[in-house]
């Protein structure tokens, strides 16, 4: 919004064109939310922050013009500066391939130049004697083995497989498309489908080790809803009817119907709560809802004569609808002002400052005038913040603090309120403090924080609220099921640890034999280790030994705890010191060479110790990262990717996980409460955590397989068909003469072998999504590369090159010495090629029939249409009338119709295929039955298994959740509240629907100017 | 046969250094023994060793649209017939190395009864695809059936002895339709190979079509294959209803086949073994 100034002085035309007022600003950032700047004119400075500017993207609601002035354009813009950081994702399989296709390169040049050195050979031996090849042009054998090498390359070409990649895109586009189809990833309650964002990481999904998973929003709805309270000293929120005595059934809700504000979905227990806020006996208890109704930084928002809340955090929506529910409604409120109905009557206050709520401060107050004219300060915040804020008289503090145990204790989220009577004078000595603070160019958040400081002290202490914040459905079983699939997961939070620790166990990743171990724990151990370490480097030569040995001793369980704070020290220690050192300055060379050489081992030190770190945090079951900042979530993720070569996979719902999201291998954005950032940032996207199993061991496993699959029969087909003009090479000279018809070498990969493969990429599953679901096991096979890595490639090479060498040399020595049926010599060349090209394209078809493990029709109908394909346009042109019509283009003229005549041949193809498939059969079937795998043995009992489940679906007993004695904590969201906006009081003063502008602000945005109308 | 004549015994032996032209041609005559009788229909073949004639550039030397008759292509032949496609400014036809390169010896056989040599009809017709002769290959077209005229302005490749329209005396197996030529034209896949010369029909029912006993060749040797160690040689067989006489085939499938039955008992066996112990395995969960 405009400042104060501006929007006074500049409502006309003429007065715009005569502004020269001079704005001094930080330089182009990304940083969307921050913005600091001053505009100088008429001899005064105005401060400038990000509420003050228009970013460029962002779009204006509510507001039909506005004038401002061009601070950044094109690439200083902040949204261009953020842009740039977004990585190109690749999968492991794509650098695989790439190197593969190099091997084959490489393969391709030498025996393109073998087969040169070959045809010098034959020339200098045989060719320049042959007086039937004289082609008047004298080069010499070696010139001519060279230009050999090039038609070498160009016959061999195929080799190369070209038409992989876009194979390859096609295949990931229509698993991204199983992935956005699948119902079973859709939740209804949002209308979210699962999205598939990018199409090419889709295989990477099989291979994931760990997840980084943030909390709130993710592991938990993010869906507040006030349960308890304590209010001075006594806990309300059980069920009890209007006497206080607790009741056994606890069917029974309050009804709110005497309430006309209420909004029919809260649920509360507690009768005697209400009947005492209908008395009005209890001054504290009105002061309570008071304060909840007042002390926030809600939006308000009248459509349709329904009240709608828009709030910062859920938590804080929560308390407001909680105390509107109670009958202490929020109406509206003005820059200054705001409108209560207290029990059915309205009153307005005057608003004299709001106190924002930041994550340092962990609280927030607003200073209140009153209608008798006093001036109170009302205060709500985490615990630990309020309780060193208390003045010390304070009657009820211990009593609430046992409550506050006791709500921690049912991982609810708590908070403290608290007010504060303040004298006239005291209030306008601070409010001067306050504004000479909020137009400070230099950091002017801690100055301000100095100046909440002051106010916010000597609290009388009114009770605490608790919060439930539920978590998502379906959470506990995903995990034990993706750590059963042997993936690790690392919760990353923002949270205290208490909470963390306690949605660790809500969501059984902690369990009770688990042993946690916290960060001080850690540090020692990693001492020991790092000192053994320099130990060892000083008596050995070398440095980079590495140590195996596990951290701990024994195979229990472990957790590991650790927060931000730690993180910092064990990792950046570092850093710190050399900075310090930089700031000396180096003298002479010699000096220069020393702190090179500190830099350079303070470097490794630093890097020893993170791998330590990495290796003992992976040793242990599960991490819990707390009090991370989004920057140190991508650090983390950073470091398991440096140090573990492992896949990572980052999944998260709110701003702050945009950043770890983006530099694991996959992110995973949840479509939840706060906001779009993150699935915008992500790779995929859906509604709940819970389809994070689906979306692994389902569409991960049989995307890594089908991929794998592909690539490996890929590589085969391809080997298998270029390798025989090799194997013929021999026979003619080393002269380039391909085996087969020309017509038959171009449409090899288009149509004859193509559609197979690509469907069994697209439709091939081993084990049905049930079955996958229920031995998560089977995901190891994707962690562990074992579909597809050098082995397998040069496996699929042999395999590929011994078929080629059966396909050539049944039909060489069958036709070695024989005439056809009619007595006419079937020896000649295109015979021969036709017959080679026909018994691969039944290898190759059949092959790809053994492969698939998952019929379908059209699998059925993809292999035998290529080959039928095949015969079709063989005789099609190998016709009379196409050679009529194009007499030097098709050279085979009847060949096939003459050849394919003869049983000769047919039984000469015959064999070949026998040859060629009949050991991949043997061996198929000695490897099941002999060792057969997992997957085997699971698709083999498919049936049993199926009735179990159903017998195990009819047995399925309720889900009981577990009760854990732990303590947790209230924690804020990490965005801040409107609390600015409020205060400046421009966007209300239109009356309708000023949250819109508002939100508009800060979701999207257009220009890149300052508003300063 | 091999009648290349290496060994100085051969009586081809003189003829070894023939040259292309070689007026008159050197003749040579070789005596042999059939042990058995050919009761049905004897092709007869001429089979060249070393002879590669699935290089690359010699497979590419021709030009299919002059084969096909073409008036334009005639007269101006292909761009790979290269070196043989003009011959002092004429255009050659047939172009390309393989039309020049043509198999050119004459083999005649006579039976020996009684020390009189009894010539055998050999048929000269029916020995190329019907294809080739009605399809890939055609005479150029033009006023009047003279192929004389028809090749008017052409010349004839550097290796023949005659133009290509005096391949044969019968109009129908003259020119590029001469089916000699045809064979010679499709080329083979292998340097050793083999090609139908003439056909020796059974004339009646009582008599076999060649019976055992003393024969001799008499061959009109013109084409040499010494300078590049090839071998020259002619066979007779006869053919069943997979063709002419091959033991490749049959010993492989004897082969694949004892291998695929004895892999298949042990397969039963293993199976037998493994098989039940493995579907009660249980998975751990």
């Amino acid at each position: 919004m405009a400042l104060e100034v501006t929007h006074r002085y500049l409502q006309e035309e003429s007065a715009m064109a005569d502004f020269n007022g001079l704005i001094e600003c930080e330089e182009p950032n990304n940083r969307l939310d921050k913005f600091a700047g001053t505009l100088f004119w008429r001899n005064m400075s105005y401060s400038l922050d990000a509420d003050k500017i228009l970013l460029r993207g962002c779009k204006i609601r509510n507001t039909d013009f506005c004038h401002g002035v061009v601070i950044f354009a094109g690439a200083d813009t902040k949204i261009m500066k953020n842009s740039g950081k977004t990585r190109f994702k690749r999968t492991k399989i794509d650098s695989l391939m790439n190197y593969m296709v190099y091997t084959i390169f490489v393969v391709l040049i030498l025996l393109s130049a073998g087969l040169a050195i070959g045809h010098t050979y034959w020339e200098q031996q045989i060719g320049n004697s042959s007086w039937y090849l004289y082609d008047a042009q004298d080069f010499s054998p070696p010139y001519r083995g060279f230009l050999n090498f090039w038609g070498y390359i160009i016959v061999l070409n195929t080799m190369v497989p070209i038409s992989l990649y876009v194979s390859v895109e096609v295949i990931r586009l229509g698993q991204s498309y199983f992935i956005n189809w699948d119902l079973q990833m859709y939740y209804p309650e949002k209308d979210t489908a699962a999205k598939a964002r990018t199409t090419t990481l889709n295989e990477q999904l099989g291979q994931i080790h760990y997840i980084f998973s943030d909390k709130t929003g993710t592991l938990t709805q993010n869906i507040m809803t006030f349960k308890k309270c304590c209010i001075n000293g006594q806990r309300y929120g059980d069920c009890r009817d209007g006497a206080g005595q607790l009741q056994s059934h606890p069917e029974q809700q309050v009804d709110f119907s005497w309430n006309m504000y209420a909004d029919g979905k809260f649920s509360f227990y507690d009768h005697y709560l209400i009947e005492q806020i209908k008395s009005g006996k209890d001054p504290e208890i009105q002061k309570f809802f008071f304060l909840l109704a007042v002390c926030h930084t809600v939006m308000v928002d009248t459509s349709d004569g329904q009240l709608n809340y828009q709030a910062a955090s859920p938590d804080e929506g929560a308390l407001v609808m909680a105390a509107r529910n109670f009958g202490y409604v929020f109406l509206s409120r003005t820059q200054n002002t705001i409108t209560i109905s207290e029990m059915g009557i309205e009153r307005t206050y005057d608003v004299l400052a709001i106190l924002d709520f930041n994550s340092d401060r962990k609280r927030m107050s607003v200073i209140v005038r009153e209608s008798g004219g006093n001036i109170r300060l009302y205060c709500k915040g985490a615990d630990t913040v309020i309780y060193e804020r208390l003045h010390p008289r304070n009657l009820k503090r211990e009593a609430t603090e046992e409550a506050l145990d006791v709500f921690a204790s049912e991982t609810l989220r708590t908070l403290c309120l608290c007010y504060r009577d303040i004298s006239r004078d005291e209030f306008e000595v601070w409010n001067k403090k306050c504004v000479e603070a909020s137009v400070a160019t230099t950091n002017r958040d801690e100055a301000l924080d100095r100046v909440y400081e002051e106010i916010e002290k000597n609290l009388i202490l009114l009770g605490a609220t608790a919060i439930e914040d539920k978590l998502q459905d379906g959470v506990p079983e995903t995990i034990s099921r993706l750590s059963k699939a042997d993936i690790k997961i690392w919760v990353l939070t923002g949270d205290k640890k208490e909470t963390a620790e306690n949605i660790g166990f809500s969501c059984e990743l902690l369990t009770d034999e688990t042993t946690i171990c916290y960060g001080e724990d850690i540090s020692a151990l990693l001492q020991t280790r790092l000192e053994n370490q320099r130990n060892k480097a000083g008596s050995s030569t070398h440095s980079s030994l590495r140590m195996n040995e596990p951290f701990f001793q024994g195979s229990r369980d472990r957790a590991l705890i650790i927060t931000g704070s730690w993180l910092n020290e064990i990792l950046l220690e570092k850093k710190k010191k050399k900075k310090k050192l930089k700031l000396k300055f180096p003298r002479t060379a010699e000096e220069k060479k020393k702190q090179t050489e500190k830099r350079r081992r303070a470097e490794a030190y630093k890097e020893q110790q993170q791998q330590n770190f990495v290796d003992l945090a992976c040793e242990c079951r599960a991490v819990i990262c707390c009090r991370v900042t989004p920057k140190q979530k991508a650090m983390v993720v950073e470091l398991v990717k440096k140090y573990k070569k492992a896949i990572t996979l980052a999944i998260g719902d709110g701003a702050n996980d945009v950043n770890m999201i983006k530099t694991a291998h996959i992110g995973v954005g949840i479509s939840g409460q706060e906001g779009m950032q993150a699935v915008m940032s992500s790779d995929y996207s859906f509604g709940q955590f819970r389809y994070l199993q689906r979306l692994l061991l389902v569409h991960g496993r049989w995307s890594y397989i089908r991929m794998c699959k592909f690539l490996r029969y890929f590589f085969y087909k391809n080997f298998a068909f270029t390798l025989v003009h090799i194997w013929y090479s021999f026979f003619n000279g080393f002269s380039a003469q391909t085996a087969y018809e020309d017509w038959f070498i171009t449409l090899y990969n288009v149509l004859y072998s193509s559609l197979p493969v690509l469907l069994v990429g697209l439709l091939d599953q081993d084990v049905s999504d049930k079955l996958s679901l229920r031995f998560p096991g089977l995901y190891v096979l994707g962690q562990k590369d074992l579909l597809f890595n050098y082995k397998k490639f040069f496996l699929s090479l042999l395999h590929g090159a011994i078929t080629s060498l059966i396909i050539f040399f049944i039909p060489y020595g069958a036709y070695l010495k024989t005439m056809g049926q009619d007595g006419e010599a079937p020896s000649d060349y295109q015979s021969f090629a036709v017959t080679a090209a026909s018994s691969l394209i039944f290898v190759v078809n059949f092959q790809i029939g053994l492969d698939t493990s998952y019929w379908t029709f059209i699998n059925a109908f993809s292999v035998f249409g290529s080959i039928a394909l095949y015969f079709g346009i063989t005789f099609d042109f190998h016709s009379a009338g196409i050679h009529v019509l194009f007499p030097s283009g098709f050279q085979f003229t009847g060949t096939a119709p003459n050849a394919l005549r003869q049983p000769y041949l047919w039984l000469t193809m015959i064999l070949s295929i026998a040859v060629c498939l009949l050991p991949v059969v043997a061996q198929r079937f000695l490897s099941m039955t002999i060792w057969p795998s997992e997957i085997d043995r699971i698709q083999k009992n498919r049936k049993k298994y199926m009735a179990e489940e159903q017998q195990w679906r009819r047995r399925q007993s309720a889900f009981r959740r577990g009760v854990s004695g732990r303590r947790s904590a209230y924690a804020f969201s990490h965005q801040r509240g409107y609390a600015d906006l409020i205060a400046s009081g421009r966007s209300i003063r239109k009356k309708r629907a000023p949250l819109d502008a508002v939100l508009g602000n800060s979701v999207t945005e257009v220009r890149d100017a300052p508003e300063t109308r | 046969i091999d009648y290349t004549g290496t060994e100085p015994s051969s009586p081809c032996n003189k003829c070894l250094n023939v040259s292309w032209d070689g007026t008159p041609p050197c003749t040579c005559t070789i005596n042999f023994t059939l042990e058995h009788s050919f009761e049905s229909n004897v092709f007869m073949y001429y089979g060249l060793s070393n002879f590669y004639q699935n290089h690359r550039r010699y497979v590419k030397s021709r030009d299919d649209s002059q084969l096909n008759g073409d008036n334009s292509s005639l007269l101006n032949p292909s761009k790979e017939c290269e070196p043989y496609r003009t011959n002092e400014d004429k255009p050659i036809a047939p172009c390309g190395a393989i039309a020049n390169s043509m198999f050119n010896d004459t083999l005649k056989l006579y039976r020996i009864d009684n020390d009189t040599r009894i010539p055998i009809t050999l048929i000269k017709k029916g020995i190329a695809w019907w294809t080739d002769k009605n399809v890939k290959f055609r005479n150029p077209t033009g006023d009047g059936n003279n192929l004389t005229a028809l090749f008017q302005g052409t010349t004839k490749p550097v290796n023949w002895p005659k133009p290509v329209y005096m391949l044969d005396l019968e109009p129908d197996n003259n020119g590029f339709i001469n089916e000699d030529f045809i064979v010679w034209m499709r080329t083979a896949a292998l340097p050793t190979f083999r090609k139908l010369y003439r056909l020796i029909e059974r004339k009646n029912n009582l008599q076999p079509t060649l019976q055992a006993g003393k024969y001799s060749l008499d061959i009109a040797y013109n084409y040499p294959v010494h300078s590049f160690d090839g071998r020259k040689r002619m066979i007779l067989s006869t053919i069943s209803w997979m063709g002419g006489k091959n033991p490749f085939l049959g010993i492989a499938y004897i082969t694949v086949g004892s291998i695929c039955f004895f892999l298949g008992v042990v397969l039963l066996i293993i199976h037998h073994k493994y098989g039940n112990r493995n579907t009660s395995a249980d998975i751990p969960n």
